[in-house]
Formats: structure tokens, sequence, C-alpha cells
């Protein structure tokens, strides 16, 4: 290990102790668990294909709980409840939740906290810096609750905005997200910066799915090319219950998605599904960890991928089967094209097994495009070219299919074709 | 003049000689019927035609409209008129079917110094096309060819030919695998393509779409080669008798 101060360290001496006893208590071990961990190193297992190097030696200073005048005009219009976070604090102006019944609780963290809504946060990720790093320095984000029975009209745009400045800023959002018993809705994040500054973003996510519940979650990273985005889910799903979810990401210099998803009760649907673009100097890596243990549950996991110019790619997918999950359904795919001979893909599906009654697979492709296809197009009339960009917009559009919500499809399939350039 | 003049066509697939000195002349107006045994070449030939990688023409020429087709990439070809329907449709999943078409149907026009359609335009244009071929919105709208039955697969090539409206439409094997119905839909819609202008070259292994299109000309082609032409009794005589004749000579 060489001498560098980890960029972190120096924001443990800022720690919050407003909050309960008990928030306290997590923000110190927090502290302590990273000060033990530090920022993870290619040496561990789990962080082998993604390097934070670039990271290591910065001076990262805390976010400005800045103030923005208005949304991006980049940002989706959608027929939702808005909540918007501004450097990972709860931004009411720009927010818009009216009209919410009062069977759903939506609101900034802090003020959730100070309502007293929540009564334990953490857990779902065992010796994960980052995450340690985000108990420490917990204080504000997003809080979703649906209560029982509840069934919520309108989908929730949960907009996690980042405003950098000259410094390297870091902010650590925390989006906890409660469906109670039999609830349903619909959550779309879309993740963007409000300027073109390099921020590094840490959202950490806790989700929970009671029994019978139900919870679409639908995420588009879209941060800007200077920018780093390590993400952390954690997913408790119950008996009976579905959770349907997309992670888009075509956006960040470095970016990382990792899900863990708990499948605590019998019958659960879990739908973790994604797609991926990196352009010249992207790295973008989606990491999955689904965790069969509960018996007669199904998971399914379907990624595709573009990699174009230097543009790399990282797919870690783990399936544990425990003894009691008898029953169990888990299919995990990764496609990926390669555009370019500079391009990679590096793929690591992993399977544990220790019941016997499963149906399990995985697999992972990586190729150039369809020449059929791609004749086919041309037999049509339609130049090499677009024909060409045709099919590589297809092959992400076409895993978008895997989402439930049809307006969620929309907005990602137009994400898609901005980044990829509209075909004439 | 003639509007495809095939000469002395020779071609490989991989390693291996598959057209073995191939002649065929279409004028405008015509109708003609390519059959033969499997394995011939019939498909290479509208391939080779439509400039397909991997069926290499090692000699021979191929004049199209006047200008030589195997100089041109295959959108060049399609645009310059020439429509190949294919034996076997290839699903493209993410496509939808109109923007497909939209695409196609737009890079003609771009090729002919034409204005392209807009949307709106173009949806009325097709919805046109589609009812006359049994075809509802929500076919259009699925992804191109994906889930599609045979027949639909071979329905839907017919429905890109009437859009693209091109001079000379090979079809290959496109009855293979309709229905009695289906099939009058398809020989309907060729049939509306014909004029004094175009041309039209059907391959098919059966007598039933020939009684629908009635041929000008029907060629037998084996081992990579025509081996006989006549009118449309040949089609008839080959019903009956087979290619055995045809076989063994190769
Ligand atoms: N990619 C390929 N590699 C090797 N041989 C090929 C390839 N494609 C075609 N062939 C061979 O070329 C020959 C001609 O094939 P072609 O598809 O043109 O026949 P066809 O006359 O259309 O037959 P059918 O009536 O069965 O459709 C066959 O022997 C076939 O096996
Ligand atoms: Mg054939």
């Amino acid at each position: 290990m060489s001498e560098m101060i980890d960029p972190f360290i120096k924001a443990l001496d800022q720690v919050e102790q407003t909050g309960p006893a008990w928030l306290d208590a997590l923000r110190k071990q927090g502290a302590q668990d990273y000060r033990t961990l530090a920022l993870p190193h290619v040496k561990l297992e789990q962080w082998k294909y993604t390097n934070l190097k670039d990271l290591r030696g910065a001076e990262i200073a805390a976010a400005d709980a800045a103030l923005l005048d208005a949304l991006p005009a980049t940002l989706p219009d959608l027929d939702a409840y808005r909540l918007v976070l501004v450097n990972g604090r709860f931004d009411a102006d720009l927010s818009d939740l009216g009209g919410l019944s009062d069977k759903a609780l939506v609101k900034g963290l802090e003020q959730a906290l100070e309502d007293g809504d929540i009564e334990t946060l953490g857990g779902g990720f065992e010796d994960a810096a980052l995450v340690s790093l985000s108990d420490a320095l917990l204080r504000d984000g997003a809080f979703i609750r649906i209560k029982r029975g509840h069934m919520l009209d309108k989908p929730i745009h949960l907009v996690i905005l980042s405003v950098g400045s000259d410094k390297l800023t870091a902010s650590h959002p925390r989006i906890v997200i409660d469906m109670q018993d039999g609830a349903s809705a619909t959550v779309i994040e879309t993740h963007m910066g409000a300027n073109d500054s390099a921020v590094v973003s840490l959202p950490v996510s806790e989700v929970t799915v009671a029994e019978k519940a139900r919870l679409g979650h639908y995420k588009q990273q879209l941060d800007n090319a200077q920018s780093y985005h390590l993400a952390h889910s954690a997913v408790t799903v119950a008996e009976g219950a579905t959770y349907d979810s997309f992670v888009l990401q075509l956006g960040g210099k470095l970016a990382r998605c990792d899900v863990r998803c708990l499948i605590d009760g019998a019958h659960a649907d879990v739908r973790v599904n994604g797609a991926y673009h990196a352009g010249n100097g992207q790295h973008v890596d989606n990491t999955s960890f689904i965790d069969h243990a509960a018996p007669d549950a199904k998971s399914a996991e379907n990624f595709r991928g573009v990699l174009d110019g230097d543009g790399r790619g990282v797919f870690q997918g783990k399936i544990l089967v425990r003894q009691i999950a008898q029953g169990t359904d888990g299919q995990q795919m990764n496609r990926a094209l390669l555009l370019s001979e500079k391009a990679e893909i590096d793929s690591k599906p992993e399977l544990e097994i220790y019941a016997d009654d499963v149906k399990c697979s995985h697999g992972a492709t990586a190729g150039d495009m369809d020449e059929d296809q791609l004749f086919y197009l041309m037999a049509r009339g339609i130049d090499a070219d677009t024909a060409r960009k045709l099919l590589i917009q297809a092959f992400l559009f076409d895993v978008l299919n895997e989402i439930d919500y049809a307006p969620a499809r929309e907005i990602f399939h137009d994400a898609i074709a901005a980044k990829l350039g509209e075909i004439a | 003049m003639s509007l495809l003049e095939i000469k002395d066509l020779q071609a490989t697939v991989g390693e291996k000689q598959i057209l073995k000195g191939l002649n065929l002349t279409l004028r405008p107006g015509e109708v003609h019927a390519i059959m033969g045994p499997n394995g011939a070449g019939k498909s290479t030939l509208g391939y080779s035609l439509a400039g397909r990688d991997g069926y290499e023409v090692t000699g021979g020429s191929v004049t199209f409209d006047g200008k030589d087709l195997l100089e041109m990439d295959p959108s060049e070809r399609a645009n310059e008129g020439l429509f190949l329907a294919f034996q076997y449709p290839v699903e493209i999943p993410g496509v939808a079917g109109t923007t497909f078409l939209k695409h196609a149907l737009n890079a003609k026009r771009r090729h002919h110094g034409e204005e392209e359609l807009d949307g709106l335009e173009f949806v009325k244009f097709l919805r046109g096309k589609a009812k006359e071929l049994g075809m509802n919105d929500e076919m259009l709208k699925r992804p191109v060819n994906v889930g599609f039955s045979g027949g639909e697969k071979k329905r839907n090539e017919t429905l890109q030919m009437s859009v693209l409206e091109p001079k000379l439409a090979v079809l290959d094997e496109t009855d293979s695998g309709l229905d009695i119905d289906a099939l009058r839909v398809v020989a309907d819609g060729v049939n509306r393509l014909r004029s004094p202008d175009r041309a039209i070259l059907v391959i098919t292994h059966y007598q039933r779409l020939l009684d629908y299109l009635v041929p000008d000309f029907v060629h037998v082609l084996a081992d990579g080669k025509i081996v006989k032409s006549g009118d449309k009794s040949l089609a008839l005589e080959l019903e009956e008798k087979g290619y055995a004749e045809f076989v063994s000579a190769a």
C-alpha cells in the first residue's frame, strides 16, 4: 500500500452529530469502519476490474449545499411526483410533491429523521468501505414510504443532481425506499450533473419491499463525463413481493452500480436488469449480488452493454442460492457489443448453489455486430453507417423491454438516443 | 434494353464455387421464374445480386438498368431499385418495423433527390400498403420480424417490397410457408407491382405461386447454371418429372 493519504479521511473529521442516538452510533461505526477498510483497492476481489487509482491521490472536498435556480433543461419531463436532491441535500423548491396521499411519505431524509419516521438505517452491505463512508457522513437524502396496501397513483421521480465547483467535490445522498405490505409504486431515478465540473457521487440506497408489495425501480445514470459515480444499493424483498428494476448507465468517467438483493421470502420475483454504454474514456461497472435465502423465488438479470473507443465495461454478477432456497429460478445474462479494438468488457458471473432443486443459468457474450442484420438493413437501402448506428441503439433498446413501466422505457430510450445520436 | 443482364456469373461461397457461369436476361415488364433442386445455387444467385458479404463473385458481369451492379454496395443496389425478398428473413430486435421501413424508404428517396417523408406522411403511406397485405398496426410497431411466424415474415417481405417499389424484385421462396389465403395476398401484392418498366424474378419450388403470377419464362437452375429455359409450361413439366434429368447431368 502506498503512503498516499486517503481522499476521504479528512471528511471524517466533520461527522455530523445531529439526530437520534442510534444515528450517531451508525455514523461513528461508519467512520471507524472506513478508517479500517479505506478506499477500495484492485487487490480486493470485488474491485478487481475497477480501479479507483485516480481518486486515491485526489483532493476531494465535501460538496456544498448548492443552490440551483432551475432544473437542468435536459431533465426528462414526467408526470410524476418529483423529489430533488442537490449535492445530496433535499431541495424543497425544485421538488414537486403536491397532492400526495397521506398513505405515502415522500420527503427529504433529514426531515424524515426529524419527524421520527425512521428507526434504523444501515446494513445490507458488509465490508463495503464506501457504504461505511456514507454511514459516517449520513445527513440527508430521499425518503419514500408507501404504507400498507397503498397503490401510489403516479410515479416518483427522484432527481439527484450534482453541482460541481473548481474543486473535486463529493456528495453522499442516501435514498431510503420502504414499501410496506401490499404497497405498490414506481420510482424513477435520474442522476445527472447540473454543470460540467467533475464530482464524486456516492449514493447509497436502502430498499425494502415487504410482503406482496411491488416496486418498479428504474435508474438512469447520466453524470457528466468527468465525474465518478459509485453507487450502492441494498434491496430486501419479502414473500410474494416484486422488485422490477433497471439501471441505465450512460454517464460518468468511472461509474459503478453495486446492487445487493436479499430475497427474504418465498415466491418473491426479482428483476435486476440494465443497459450501459461506455465511449472513449469511460469505465462502467455493474456489480450485483442476488442472495436467494428463501424458497421458490425467481430472479432474472439481463444486461446489455455497448463499448466503443477505449470504453470499458465490467459486469460482475453473483447468484447465491442458500440451502433453504429450494425451487429457486435464477437467470443471468450479460451481452456486450464491442465496437472497437480498444474496447473491453470483463464479465465475471458467479453461481454458488447449496440447494438441489434449482433452475439457474448464467451466460455472457461479447462480440461484434450481427452481419446478417447489417446486410438485411443494407439490402433495404440503408447505408452501412446508418445501419450500424441503428443496430447499436437497437441492441440497447431491446433490453428496455424488460422494464414493466412504459414511460420509463420511453425516457431511457430517449436518453440512449441522445447519447448515441439521432439517426437521420 | 434489358433491365438485368447476367453474363457468365461465377460466385464462390467460402472456398466452394456455387455459380458456374450463369446467364440470364430480364427485360422490363417480364416475370421470370427460377426452379431447381435444393442446393443448386438459387439463393446464392439472389445474395450475389444483392451483394452479400461472403458471396464472392469471381467472374462474369451483371448489368442492372445500364449500370454495373457488382460495383455497388448493397444499399446502393437497393436504392437503384433492386429488391431481394429473403428466403429466411432476418429478425432485428430493438428496431420497430415502422422505423426500419421509414429509414429504407427515405434512403431511396434521398438517393433519387426526392423529398423525405415526415413521420406522419410515412405512417399514412405505410398503413395503406399494410392494409393491402392484411397486416395490422400492431405488427408494424413490433421489432422487425421478431416473433413473427414463418408466413408473417414472408408477408412482411412483401410489404417491404410494396413500400420500396423496386424496379426488379427477386423473390426467394416467398411462397414457402404461406397458407392458401396468404399465398393469394402475397401474389396480389406482387401483381400490383407489375408494370411495363419493372421485372420480377421468382425463385420457387412450387407451381401454386406461378398460377397467380403467370411467368413469361421459366428456367431451371442446376449445379450453378441455367440448364433449361422455357415458357410457363416448363414449370408444370418439372412438377411432374422432377429434376432427375438435370441432376444426373451435373
Ligand atoms: N456459408 C456457406 N458456406 C458453405 N457452403 C454454403 C454456404 N452457403 C451456401 N452454401 C452452399 O451453397 C450451395 C448452394 O446453396 P443455395 O442456398 O444457393 O441453394 P438453393 O438453390 O437456394 O437451395 P434451396 O432450394 O434449398 O433453397 C449449397 O450446397 C450450400 O450448402
Ligand atoms: Mg435457397
